[in-house]
Parts: C-alpha cells; sequence; structure tokens
C-alpha cells in the first residue's frame, strides 16, 4: 500500500462521513414530502375532493317540451319538430377568437352575433346556445370537428314549428330565446339564458302555461367539456296545451280575403266573446321569427314599411269614420237630442265657423230622420247632432262603448285608440278645443282613433242589445301532467244600460244599412246582415278625396265595416279594415259578407264533426274535453 | 485474473441485491399501473403507452446488465468520451431537434425520440467522479471551479433548450459532488459566500433564458396573484388530483382528475399525482417507501465502497436520482414551481427510463465489486 494510497483511503473515509449527512436529509426530505401529502390528501383532502368533483360534473338544462296549440276545433296550429342547437361553453373554450372564426366559416354563422352572444352575462359552465337550427350537414361537420372545438357542443332539440306557416301569425306569435332584461322579470325567474319563450301573441300571454317546465341532468365532463357520462336525471316538465277559440278555416278565409291588401279582419262569436278569426296583413312568418335571426334579417323586418309586426286588429288605430256615427246615434237618443221625430235637412253641406262641412254625397240627401241618416250614412245629418250634443257628451258615450280602453283581449301591447274631448285637447296638446273639430268628430273624423278591435267589442254590444263577453282567444288548457283539462269561461263585461229604443232603433238601420243603403254589397242570400260603412279619411285629403283612383294608394282612405248577423237574433260579428281601399261599401263589406256566410254555412259548434277533411295530429277537441285523451 | 474471479461471483446474488431488485421492479410496476390507468381511457392510436413503457423498462434492463457486469473502473475511463459525445448531440438536438411545447429537446430515431439530457445526468456524474479521483486536488480552483467549467457546457446548451429541469439536475449533481468530494471546510464557507453573491447574477443568466412560460410557472409559484392568465391552473389540476385521492384513494381507473384529462401529462412529469389520486395517502405512503428504500439502500453502497471513484459514483447517483425524486413530487404537491423533471422509474418516457436503470445498474456494479477489488 503506498502513501497516495493511505490519503485516498482518509479522503474515502472523510467523504463517507459526509455521506452520513446524505442520509439524514433523506429521511428529513422523505418526511417533509409526507407531511406535505398528509396536508393535501388528509388535511385538504374534502375540499380537493369538492373541487374535483366540481371539475367532473356540470349541470346540463333539459329543456321542456313547448306545449301545443289547436284551433277550436282541434286543428293543430303549432308543434314542435327535432332540430340541432349549437351550444358553446365558455368554461371550456380556450381560444374565443379561433372559435368563432371556425364557427362562421363551419356553419356561416354572423360575426358580430356570436360575438354578442358569447359575451352575454351569464354563467361560463352553462352551455349558451349561438345558433339552431342547424342543417343536418352542418351538425355533422360540427361534430366530425368536435375535438378541435373544446367547448362546443351540438345538441338535437325541438324546434317550435308552425304547420300551417302564416296562417293566424299575429295570433298564435312566435317564440325566441329569453332575453337579459326579461330574466330581470319575475315572470321570467326560475328562466335562464337560452331558455326558450313567447315572444308574442299567445305564445307570450300565455307562455307560463306553455314553455313547462325545465329539467337537469348531471353529467360527467372531461376537461374539454366534453360529456362522458349522465350522473342524475332530473327530468323536464312539458308545458300544458293550448286549444284556441279560433277557427282555423274562418282564419284562413279572413286571411285569404285580405290578401295583399294591408288591414284586418276580426269576428267574435257575439254569445261567448270567442275570437274566431283574427286577421291582420301585412304579416310575418313565425317560423322564421322563431329561430335565430341574424342582424340583418330583423333589422329588414322592424324596417319594413307594411310594419308586419303590428297586429292590426289590436294595435293599429284608425279614425273610425263613419262607423262612429253608430256611438253618435245613441248619444243622440239617449240624450235626448235626437228623436225619431228629429228631422234634418241635408243639402250636401254643412256651413259653420266660416267654412262648409261636406256630405260624402255631393247633391246631398234631402231631409232626414235618425234611421235614414244611418242607412244612407248622411254626414250632414250628424254634423247637425254632434254639433248639439257637444264633443264632451260624444266622448262619454264613446268611453261606454269601450273607446279609449282595451278590450281586455289576452294579446300583448293592445293599444287604446283616442277618445277626444275638451279636457283631454287640453291635456295632451294644451290647446283649447275648437268648435269646428266638433263636427269632425261628428263622422269619426279629426283626432278620435279605434283599432278594430275595439270597433267588434262597440258591434258586439250593439248586436246583444249592450250585452257582451270580453273577448277570448284561449277556450281551453291540458294540463300535460294529469291529462285534465281546464276549460276557460266566457267573461261577460258590464252591461251597457241603454233604452230598448235605442237598440231598436240601431239594429233596424244597421240592416237597413245592407238591405238599402251604403252596403248594398253585403246583402247575403244566406242571412241577414246588418252593419255599418265607414271611410276613414287619411289626414291629407280631406277635400279631394273623392278624386279616387287618382290619388296615390298610401293617401286613400281606409275602408271599414262593422257588421253582426244573423241580424234577428246575433251570433257573429265581423269587422273589416283595409287600408287605403277607398269606400267601406265597396270595398269592406263584401269581405264580412264572405267570412258570415263562411260562419252561418257551417255547422254550429259541434268540434268533432267540425274538423273534418282538417289534416290533424291529435285527437278532437270533445274526446279531449271527457278526458279520454292520452 | 481478478476479473475472472469477479465473473464467477456476479453469478451468484445475496439479500441485499434481491432487495434491491425488488425494489426497482416494484416502482416500475406502480409506473406502468398508473400510465396504463391513465391512458386506457385515451383513444390513442397505435401501441398503447404502457405496451411502449414495458418495451423502454426491457431495453433499460438490458442497460441495467451491461452497467452491472462490466467494472465501473473501465466504464470511468470512457467518461471524457462518452460526455464530449453527449455535448456533441446537445448540440445537434438544438440545430435538428424535435421541437414540442416550445422546447427543443428530442433527437428522432426512427419511430423513436432520444433524449440526451436524460443520459447527460449519468455521464456528468461518471465524468465528475473520475475527475475527482484522478486529478490532483489541491486549490480550489481544482476542487470547485475546474469541475464547474467542465459542467457548464452542459448547462448553458441544456438551458438553450430551454430544459429548465434537466439544468437544475445538473447543477445539484455538480453541487452534491462537491458537497461530499471537492470541498474542505472552510473552502465550503467560501463558496457559500460566493454563492450568495453571485447570485443575482445567476439569476439573471437563468431567468434571461428562460421562456415566457416558464417564467410565469416560475411567477405563479412565487406569487398566486400572478396568475391571471390561468397559468397555475396546472399546478391547481394537480393539487386537487392528490388532494382528492384522501386517505384511500379513488381506486384504479377511478382517477376523475386525469381520466378526464383534467389533469395534463398524467402519463409523464404528472405520473405522481395520478397515482396519489387512485391510491391515496396510504398508496403515496407506500410509494414513498418504496424510493426511500431504493436511496437507502443505495447510500448504503456508496458507504461500503472501497474506493474513491465507487464512492464518488455512487454518490452522484444517488443525488441524480434523489433530486429528480424530490422535485418532481414537490412540483406536483405544489411545493415547488413546475419544471419538467420526470418521476424515475415511473414516468413515461424512454430516455428517462434507460438512464435511470443504467443508473441503478452502475449502483449495483459498485456494491458487486466491494468485496474483492483491493489487492
Amino acid at each position: 500500500m503506498s502513501a497516495q494510497g493511505g490519503t485516498q483511503h482518509d479522503e474515502l473515509r472523510e467523504l463517507q462521513q459526509r455521506l452520513v449527512l446524505f442520509k439524514i436529509s433523506l429521511l428529513l426530505v422523505v418526511g417533509l414530502l409526507a407531511l406535505r401529502l398528509w396536508y393535501l390528501q388528509i388535511n385538504a383532502g374534502s375540499y380537493y375532493h369538492d373541487l374535483s368533483e366540481n371539475n367532473r360534473t356540470r349541470a346540463v338544462v333539459l329543456e321542456p317540451v313547448r306545449g301545443l296549440i289547436y284551433d277550436r276545433h282541434g286543428v293543430l296550429l303549432a308543434n314542435n319538430v327535432p332540430s340541432f342547437g349549437l351550444y358553446v361553453t365558455l368554461e371550456d373554450v380556450k381560444d374565443r377568437k379561433a372559435l368563432i372564426e371556425s364557427l362562421v366559416k363551419m356553419v356561416g354563422l354572423d360575426e358580430t352575433t356570436v360575438r354578442k352572444k358569447l359575451s352575454e352575462r351569464g354563467s361560463k359552465l352553462l352551455p349558451r346556445k349561438v345558433k339552431d337550427g342547424l342543417t343536418l350537414r352542418e351538425a355533422a361537420l360540427i361534430e366530425s370537428h368536435r375535438l378541435d372545438l373544446p367547448g362546443v357542443t351540438v345538441r338535437p332539440e325541438s324546434q317550435r314549428n308552425y304547420p300551417s306557416g302564416l296562417t293566424a301569425a299575429h295570433l298564435l306569435g312566435y317564440v325566441g330565446e329569453v332575453s337579459s332584461d326579461q330574466l330581470e322579470k319575475s315572470e321570467y325567474a326560475e328562466l335562464h339564458l337560452g331558455s326558450i319563450i313567447g315572444q308574442y301573441g299567445v305564445e307570450r300571454t300565455y307562455d307560463r302555461f306553455l314553455r313547462g317546465r325545465a329539467g337537469q341532468k348531471t353529467v360527467e365532463v372531461d376537461a374539454m367539456g366534453h360529456e362522458k357520462r349522465t350522473v342524475e336525471v332530473g327530468k323536464p316538465l312539458a308545458g300544458d296545451d293550448l286549444y284556441l277559440t279560433i277557427d282555423a278555416r274562418l282564419q284562413t278565409l279572413a286571411e285569404h280575403l285580405l290578401g295583399e291588401e294591408f288591414g284586418a279582419i276580426i269576428a267574435i262569436e257575439t254569445t261567448t266573446g270567442d275570437v274566431l278569426a283574427m286577421a291582420s296583413r301585412p304579416v310575418f312568418d313565425p317560423n322564421v321569427l322563431s329561430r335565430e335571426l341574424t342582424a340583418k334579417q330583423w333589422e329588414k323586418i322592424v324596417q319594413d314599411e307594411g310594419h308586419p309586426l303590428t297586429n292590426r286588429a289590436t294595435q293599429g288605430q284608425y279614425p273610425p269614420g263613419s262607423t262612429f256615427k253608430i256611438i253618435v246615434a245613441a248619444a243622440g237618443l239617449e240624450t235626448g237630442t235626437v228623436t225619431m221625430t228629429t228631422k234634418v235637412r241635408c243639402m250636401g253641406g254643412f256651413p259653420f265657423g266660416g267654412r262648409v262641412y261636406r256630405d260624402w254625397k255631393e247633391r246631398g240627401h234631402g231631409v232626414m230622420g235618425v234611421e235614414d241618416a244611418i242607412v244612407d250614412s248622411c254626414d250632414v245629418f250628424f254634423y247637425t247632432i254632434g254639433q248639439r250634443l257637444g264633443i264632451d257628451t260624444m266622448a262619454e258615450f264613446a268611453d261606454r262603448f269601450g273607446l279609449g280602453h282595451e278590450t281586455g283581449i289576452e294579446l300583448p301591447s293592445e293599444r287604446t285608440g283616442i277618445v277626444p274631448s275638451t279636457a283631454w285637447k287640453t291635456k295632451a296638446r294644451n290647446e283649447i278645443w275648437l268648435p269646428g273639430e266638433t263636427i269632425s268628430a261628428a263622422i269619426g273624423q279629426g283626432y278620435t282613433t279605434v283599432t278594430p278591435m275595439q270597433m267588434t267589442m262597440v258591434i258586439a254590444t250593439v248586436a246583444g242589445s249592450g250585452e257582451s263577453f270580453r273577448p277570448r282567444i284561449v277556450r281551453a288548457i291540458k294540463e300535460r301532467a294529469t291529462g285534465q283539462v281546464l276549460d276557460l269561461p266566457s267573461v261577460p263585461r258590464p252591461k251597457l244600460a241603454l233604452k230598448p229604443e235605442t237598440y231598436e232603433l240601431l239594429h233596424e238601420s244597421l240592416a237597413g244599412v245592407v238591405t238599402r243603403g251604403t252596403a248594398g254589397r253585403a246583402r247575403s242570400a244566406l242571412v241577414q246582415i246588418a252593419g255599418k260603412t265607414g271611410t276613414a279619411q287619411t289626414a291629407a285629403l280631406k277635400d279631394d278625396r273623392k278624386k279616387g283612383k287618382d290619388i296615390p294608394k298610401k293617401l286613400r282612405d281606409h275602408a271599414w265595416f262593422v257588421s253582426y248577423a244573423p241580424a234577428e237574433e246575433p251570433r257573429i260579428a265581423v269587422v273589416v279594415l283595409v287600408e287605403n281601399m277607398g269606400h267601406g261599401g265597396s270595398w269592406a263589406a263584401p269581405l264580412a259578407k264572405q267570412v258570415i256566410e263562411a260562419y252561418i254555412k257551417s255547422k254550429p259548434v259541434e268540434p268533432v264533426t267540425a274538423n273534418a277533411g282538417f289534416d290533424h295530429e291529435q285527437a278532437p277537441m270533445a274526446v279531449v274535453m271527457q278526458g279520454a285523451h292520452d | 485474473m481478478i476479473d475472472r474471479v469477479l465473473d464467477s461471483r456476479s453469478l451468484t446474488m445475496d439479500s441485499f441485491d434481491w432487495r434491491f431488485l425488488g425494489l426497482i421492479a416494484a416502482i416500475l410496476s406502480l409506473g406502468v399501473l398508473s400510465i396504463y390507468s391513465v391512458t386506457s381511457v385515451q383513444a390513442v392510436s397505435g401501441t398503447p403507452m404502457y405496451l411502449k413503457q414495458l418495451a423502454w423498462i426491457a431495453i433499460g434492463c438490458a442497460a441495467f446488465v451491461a452497467m452491472l457486469v462490466v467494472d465501473y473502473h473501465k466504464i470511468s475511463r470512457l467518461a471524457y468520451v462518452l460526455y464530449a459525445l453527449l455535448l456533441v448531440l446537445l448540440v445537434v438536438v438544438l440545430v435538428a431537434g424535435k421541437t414540442s411545447r416550445g422546447a427543443q429537446r428530442w433527437i428522432p430515431i426512427g419511430p423513436f425520440v432520444f433524449q440526451p439530457s436524460e443520459f447527460v445526468k449519468l455521464v456528468l456524474v461518471l465524468t465528475l467522479a473520475t475527475y475527482y479521483t484522478k486529478s490532483p486536488r489541491q486549490g480550489w480552483m481544482q476542487r470547485v471551479v475546474l469541475p464547474g467549467l467542465i459542467m457548464l457546457p452542459g448547462l448553458l446548451l441544456i438551458l438553450k433548450q430551454p430544459d429548465l429541469g434537466s439544468g437544475l439536475s445538473y447543477l445539484s449533481i455538480y453541487i452534491s459532488m462537491l458537497l461530499v468530494a471537492g470541498m474542505r471546510s472552510k473552502a465550503m464557507g467560501t463558496l457559500l459566500l460566493f454563492a450568495v453573491m453571485l447570485f443575482p447574477f445567476a439569476w439573471e443568466l437563468v431567468w434571461g433564458s428562460l421562456h415566457d412560460y416558464q417564467r410565469e410557472r416560475i411567477m405563479t409559484f412565487v406569487d398566486p396573484a400572478y396568475d391571471t392568465g390561468g397559468k397555475g391552473y396546472h399546478g391547481l389540476q394537480s393539487r386537487i388530483a392528490i388532494g382528492s385521492g384522501e386517505l384511500l384513494g379513488k381506486g384504479l381507473y377511478g382517477g376523475t382528475q386525469s381520466q378526464l384529462k383534467f389533469l395534463p401529462e398524467g402519463h409523464t412529469d404528472f405520473v405522481f399525482a395520478v397515482f396519489a389520486e387512485e391510491w391515496g395517502f396510504l398508496g403515496v405512503l407506500v410509494l414513498l417507501g418504496l424510493f426511500a428504500g431504493l436511496i437507502w439502500l443505495s447510500l448504503e453502497i456508496a458507504l461500503k465502497a472501497k474506493d474513491m471513484l465507487g464512492a464518488l459514483l455512487a454518490a452522484g447517483l444517488i443525488a441524480m436520482l434523489a433530486f429528480c425524486l424530490v422535485i418532481n413530487i414537490g412540483m406536483t404537491a405544489g411545493l415547488f414551481p413546475i419544471v419538467g423533471i420526470p418521476l424515475p422509474l415511473m414516468s413515461y418516457g424512454g430516455s428517462s427510463t434507460v438512464a435511470t436503470l443504467a443508473a441503478l445498474g452502475l449502483l449495483l456494479n459498485i456494491k458487486r465489486r466491494r468485496l474483492t477489488l483491493f489487492y
């Protein structure tokens, strides 16, 4: 052994002594690691366990199936069809910009719309709908790229569908996603972003019945947000079905009669208040509006000059024209201003305040009593009566007939029109009522505006000699859960107590309007119709209206016809308003006649047989009522 | 003649050998099991991960045997050559390597990729041990600076990739060798002083060479509030995986964190979290026990080594294994920043598995030659 070997040996011993330190530090370090793991797994174990469960599971809302809507005979008006919805869960989206880009490319989404949808408030964990109504091809395309699109899911879902297309669009309405603003309201408290609610028509007013209750599914998801397994399911509850008072055939007829013209036709059953038909033109397509619209499409609809989204029956406000004479006549008879012996000589004009208020008949009607004045719609007679009554008395009676008030029909945003009076003018315009304005008001011109629905109630009230029912559009609700049918009762309105003689005279005169007066074109071989024509002047052309066809269509008068039938024992009231068509007797009356004839020809309400020839998927109403359904 | 005696002895095994091999086999099995569990649900085309890992283990066993039967003195003679060769490979990686997640670490060889940095660790131990055994060690220049200069090219090349984890391993190997062989007590104080003084510069050097994601990882570790872009996600998911295992674990395939891919890299760097989630604290204790036992036996080898080279080699190899073990578990458990160091014997990866098994073969080699080596 050499000296060097000895040194080496010493060094080796020193080195190995230091290795003992290694042993100690090894024990120390392993102990520390074990302590840390003790803390993570034992001390904080349940905390981390909860975190891992939150990671793993996600609540998915199961959208309920919306209730169906039928007409009074069981004809299906609204149902649901399968469709594909595109959803994005923000939590799982890694690169939002790239995602938007690929979605725009793959399914032709509108970039601004998507961006807006993704930035709306709401849970990042809940999938939010970006587009619905994907085609099968689009859905397949997304599915095949699902690994490149974390956070994106395609779900089969039900899409609201209106089988008869444009029929009763304004009445049925359409559905759409609940907006952030709507979610603030208590009515929609239980909903979430992406819930479908009725946005218009019956879909909206009866939404709480139709929408059902959402269920919830707890699913296991992976880190990419893809569903792996269902853990728990709370089933959704389907919405209730509605049975409307509408008769699909009358509705279709009314719409057909309006054709391309703008206007409204309303038919109600006077004995119940049931709305049998309510047509409004121009119309929107509820099937389009119930799907996802691009900003452009929406803009086009909103900016359409015909305002297709306005339900002209309840939201269109027009001067009543000569139909208002019914109210003026009633006011005159009730106040004694007019009696059976009151006569007015009509020379074709009424001089007042330095100008002449013209009668529609240039050479005048001659000497007129109240009945003839209604039959021939003599303006001068009513100028005279109106002036004697004064604006405030006329306003009082208009008010009693329901003008200036909502009719209470269960449709959103009903308008009330205007019943002018001295007080009204001071309040609304801060101006003094001018005497000449009373003259115009007496024939339903000037400030007075009404909706066709209001006029329907006026004529129905006259038909019922003061008795009428609140217009109703839903007859029954069928609860999905129990199958029970809840019949909604007709609600009588307060009786309009006028003298029997007043009603008698009105009935006779209104029948005369058709038999020998201005509404000769409403004369029917089937049934005796009573009614009143009206020609509402558009403001610009008061004095030139007789020039007729030379006037641009937009500025022509609106044609009114308010009617009921049979004249002896009224069952139906029909109101027709056609915009810019000219004289009511020529244009509106024949349409009313056709609706009334169709109604009279159909067998009286016998729901089961009445729907023969209609393609409907559901058991007819009568069977439903017996509880034998489902 | 001595060699012949050795050869005959090397055919018989004593109980120490069996314990040593048993621990290795046990840890390897748990590793394969965890890889199997975490990758079984993932629809990966081609050969399943666990089969690939088994293949790597087979190759690793060959390396183990090779490192066992050849006298480690002979191996040490090749140290400088091997080290030079690996440095060249590190340059090759930088020039022509395969890039993944911002780092260039791999050389593709046929269907496989080869990661030289794993082997650099082993060879660096060999080189430094050879240096300390052979060279005169008088002043601190020879004891501290020269070994540092030997390590430096490897360190710089690896940081350039950048591979912070391997870089730290090299540093730890160098410092461990210094501690056991390079320093007298007085020198140790001087070095500590220097280290403190030089730290800002070293920090600048290291920090400047890091990628943005690495800096963010470190920053999120140092200051959790720094985590604004969700960069702490990885660490959090790892802690959730471990913590949610609780006492008994969620069972095989039951680890939702890893099975549902909330925990990335479950089969490689974060295999410990997968294991901890599925086997719970009890499983973790068993695993820590296995690792501690293996290192304990390795320390026995170092303590009983009959010559400088053997003891130094063993110490360096232990330092290398222990460092990876502690840093890996520490980072998955949220004690250290996430630096990307595999867990020896458990993480999926060919280069790491083969290099680790070779290192263990070398350790056993040292033990088996201590009885008959001298004279």
